[in-house]
């Protein structure tokens, strides 16, 4: 049996369109695409200029996020099985597109980049490791695994009306991964850096962010635990 | 060319992954002026994908010290590997690994609040008596706590990445010195040139001149063109190691930590048939040894499933709670590309290419050395290579699971430092760059701007794929390699043939496949040609008709060199810096 299937696409070139328009293509499976991205490898082989990005086909590398029939994804973990006869692809929304499928990620990038995404601890260190229980440790799971897809800030209402002053999910997940660290020793000027009524407190739990994140991570949770480390702080 | 700007450094560093940001870091912690181009955003790099370990003999768990290390990495390099730089690697392991601690890698721990390691293939204590536990660990995503680490600590030094520009070629003048490279922004398609007092590469792998492999769309082995083409040898370039364990069909990995936990393989009948083969490390013999024991199961009609054609890994008896805690990507990834839940059935699994051993040849300090009147290794001035494209050599014919991540960061740091001494120590205004530095660059890339007609680069290149696949395998005979070298010079002539069908300047992804295709196809000669050339069995090189490793007229590196497909031979080094040497030996494990 056969498998079609139609898949519009969101095109845009700035460099020949005046405007981005959907495109509709036919691609026939045979049974060797697993996911998603095997499919529009295929569709790029009809159509060279269709671009996106992807890299390491497995979702870890958190290249080829998009939005497809209505919800952000990586297509690399998206099952065409799962996947209806006719499928919509848009770029992530809310970003600026470079072309087609890829977005300009620099907002995104900025607010990750705001939170200080690294480990301070300016004591010097020992000779050998720095001692941590694995119970301390348990706390970074479920957030340093973010890849930076972008697929649950491109999701959040909160960051497409405030992309420049609301951190967004994933910026705030990091910012908790660093907050929550028993190695670290800047938690007050990480909570000082985030006070203010836009980089944390514009979201409104719509927990759109947990929906979609391809690695089942919960931004909303970690968002929870630094208001109440900021309410705390407060008082 | 006057409208093409040129950018000046210190130090142009070609790749964001492991190797390359532990290398920036040390620059620009140094105060240097360091350029980071990457054709990918840095945390995109492949380096992300390892999972199991970093190997370091902290003795966390078990008696262990860098001796034992060194040897079994000598071992396990069936003695292709330069004993100075190994032992060299082992000595700086602990200490590497606790930077990157310091730094916040989210380790494991254990009770005691020290680093988790684990088990891994052909890692041992007291020189190859039992397995000892020496991968250090971040579950089973240590590659991506690894690489995160390293960019958030580039970001917090100040590295300046320039993201989405590719390196397309190598800057040399008339003396042989390397003064920069030609770079293209992928957003914009301008281009510019990069001049450096110093030039290093760190472009990884060219796992993709193979059909199945492990490794990611980007690992194209570009440095290994650039190299190349600007007449660079090659070293080693037929050790290509299988990774027993990728899944069936999908070429996605499962981590040797899945073995170094407990797991087992099985052949149709249920056995673990490693017990057979390797009685002391069984399932955690070396890779080239397991996957050539699986490759016998399979044709001995031992396989499993309805074409008899992969092997089972069966970890259920871990319990799911073990196996959520220490392996939860491995079950993501049996789950999304198996269908199988693996606390609950075994997931099949062929041998899968996965890395590669040989590449552009370095010294210690990550210099990049070629022959010149009579010298084996002269330094090639302000040119440096490190992490899986450069060959130091550390892994010989066969890499240990863990030695790689470990590699990125031994000799990225130590290229960082000779660097910043080699840039303060003269002070000197930067080489003039000669005047046709970009000359053959324009050239390859007005030709594909305006061919009108000829081949996909995809088609080109699934066929490069497909060949070295049938003809560079885990089973070769001569028969089959010189096969593989008539079909590889054959593909080498319809790359000038490649149609490109888009040229938008804006976000040009299949101008970048096309440009990556010559720099495939350079990697596959050299893997075919060093191949054919090579009459022993050693490492992950299984030569079928002479089955015996040869140490009187093959304990040598191989050099191929574009020109001419010519190939030249140089000895290994036997001698290790402060300690005895470790004499060959029949590997048994
Ligand atoms: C699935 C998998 C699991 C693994 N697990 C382990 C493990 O557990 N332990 C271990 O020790 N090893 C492991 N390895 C091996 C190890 O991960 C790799 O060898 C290593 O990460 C390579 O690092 P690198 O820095 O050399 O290159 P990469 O991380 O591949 O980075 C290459 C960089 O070069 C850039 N680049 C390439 N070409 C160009 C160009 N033309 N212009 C500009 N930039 C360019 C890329 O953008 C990228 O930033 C694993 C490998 C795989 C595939
Ligand atoms: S829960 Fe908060 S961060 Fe997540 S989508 Fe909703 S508003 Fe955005
Ligand atoms: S939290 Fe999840 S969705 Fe958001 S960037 Fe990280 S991995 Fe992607
Ligand atoms: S290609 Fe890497 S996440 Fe999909």
């Amino acid at each position: 049996m056969t498998d079609v299937r139609t898949i519009e696409v969101y095109r845009y070139d700035p460099a020949k369109d005046e405007a981005p328009y959907m495109q509709t293509y036919t691609l026939e499976l045979d049974g060797s695409e697993r996911m998603l991205l095997d499919a529009l490898i295929k569709l790029k082989k009809q159509d060279e200029t269709l671009s996106f990005r992807r890299s390491c086909r497995e979702g870890i590398c958190g290249s080829d996020g998009m939005n497809v029939n209505g919800k952000n994804g990586l297509a690399c973990l998206l099952n065409l099985n799962h996947l209806p006869k006719r499928i919509v692809i848009r770029p992530l929304p809310g970003l600026p597109v470079i072309r087609d499928l890829v977005v300009d990620m620099s907002m995104f990038y900025k607010q990750y980049e705001k939170i200080k995404p690294y480990l301070i601890n300016d004591t010097p260190a020992p000779a050998k490791e720095r001692l941590q229980s694995p119970e301390e440790r348990e706390k970074l799971d479920g957030l340093y695994e973010c890849i930076l897809c972008a697929c649950c800030s491109t999701s959040c209402p909160s960051f497409w009306w405030n992309p420049d002053r609301f951190i967004g999910p994933s910026g705030l997940l990091q910012a908790y991964r660093f907050l929550i660290d028993s190695r670290d020793q800047a938690t007050e000027e990480r909570l000082a850096n985030l006070d203010d009524p836009f980089s944390v407190f514009r979201c409104h739990g719509i927990q759109n962010c947990v929906a979609v994140c391809p690695k089942g991570l919960n931004p909303t949770k970690a968002i929870g635990h630094i208001r109440n480390m900021l309410l705390r702080r407060a008082t | 060319m006057a409208n093409i700007p040129t950018l000046t450094f210190d130090a142009v560093i070609v790749g964001g992954g492991g190797a390359g940001m532990r290398a920036s870091l040390q620059l620009a912690q140094e105060g240097l002026k360091v350029a980071v181009l990457t054709k990918v955003f840095p945390t995109r790099s492949h380096t992300v994908a390892a999972q199991g370990g970093i190997g370091a003999s902290l003795g966390n768990m078990n008696d262990d010290n860098w001796h034992y290390h060194f040897f079994d990495t000598v071992k396990g390099s069936d003695w292709l590997g330069d004993q100075d730089a190994i032992e060299f690697m082992c000595r700086e392991a602990p200490k590497v690994v606790y930077e990157l601690e310091h730094m916040g890698m989210p380790f494991d721990r254990n009770p005691d609040g020290t680093i988790y390691q684990r088990p891994f293939g052909g890692h041992t204590s007291n020189y190859g008596e039992a397995p000892v536990q020496r991968a250090c660990a971040a579950a089973d995503r240590t590659g991506h706590a690894l690489l995160h680490t390293l960019y958030q600590n580039n970001l917090r030094a100040g590295t300046q990445f320039f993201v989405e520009w590719i390196a397309l070629d190598l800057i040399r003048d008339a003396d042989g010195d390397v003064l920069g490279v030609v770079g293209m922004f992928l957003e914009t398609g301008e281009l510019a040139v990069f001049q450096a007092k110093a030039t290093l590469f760190a472009t990884g792998g060219a796992g993709r001149i193979y059909a199945a492999s492990t490794n990611a769309y980007i690992n194209t082995g570009d440095g290994l063109g650039m190299a190349a083409r600007a007449g660079i040898p090659l070293q080693d370039m037929e050790f290509w190691q299988f990774h027993p364990t990728g899944v069936a069909g999908a070429g996605v990995l499962l981590t040797e930590g899945c073995r170094g936990e407990g797991a087992v393989l099985r052949n149709s009948k249920g056995e673990r048939f490693m017990e057979r083969y390797a009685p002391n490390l069984k399932d955690l013999a070396p890779r080239d040894f397991v996957s050539r024991s699986m490759d016998q199961e399979i044709k001995e009609g031992r396989g499993c499933g309805p074409n008899a054609d992969y092997i089972l890994l069966d970890m259920t008896h871990l319990g799911e709670a073990e196996i959520m805690k220490r392996l939860p990507s491995v079950h993501e990834i049996g789950l999304n590309f198996a269908n199988v839940d693996c606390t609950q059935e075994p997931i099949p699994v062929v041998p899968t290419i996965h890395y590669q051993m040989g590449g552009i040849p370095t010294n210690i300090h990550g210099q990049v050395v070629a022959p010149k009147d009579g010298n084996p290794n002269a330094v090639v001035n302000g040119f440096y290579a490190i992490g899986e494209c450069s060959c130091v050599s550390v892994h010989g014919a066969n890499r240990l699971g863990t030695n790689s991540l470990l590699d990125l960061i031994v000799f990225g740091k130590a290229a960082g430092e000779h660097i910043v001494e080699q840039v303060r120590k003269s002070p000197a205004a930067h080489k003039s760059l000669p005047a046709d530095a970009m000359d053959k660059t324009l050239a390859r890339l007005s030709r594909l701007d305006n061919s009108k007609s000829g081949e996909y680069a995809q088609d080109i290149a699934n066929d490069i794929r497909t060949t070295m696949q049938a003809h560079a395998g885990v089973f070769r005979t001569q028969k089959i390699m010189d096969e593989g070298v008539t079909k590889i010079l054959e593909l080498d002539k319809r790359v000038p043939h490649i149609h490109l069908k888009d040229n938008s300047q804006v976000f040009n992804t299949a101008r970048i496949e096309a440009l990556e295709v010559e720099n495939l196809i350079e990697a596959a000669k050299a893997t075919m040609l060093s191949a054919a050339a090579r009459k022993e069995s050693r490492g992950a090189h299984a030569h079928n008709d002479c089955p015996e490793r040869d140490d009187e007229n093959w304990m040598k590196h191989t050099l191929w060199f574009k020109d001419g497909n010519r190939l030249d031979y140089k000895p290994v080094q036997m001698k290790p810096l402060t300690v005895d040497s470790i004499p060959p030996k029949k590997r048994t494990f």
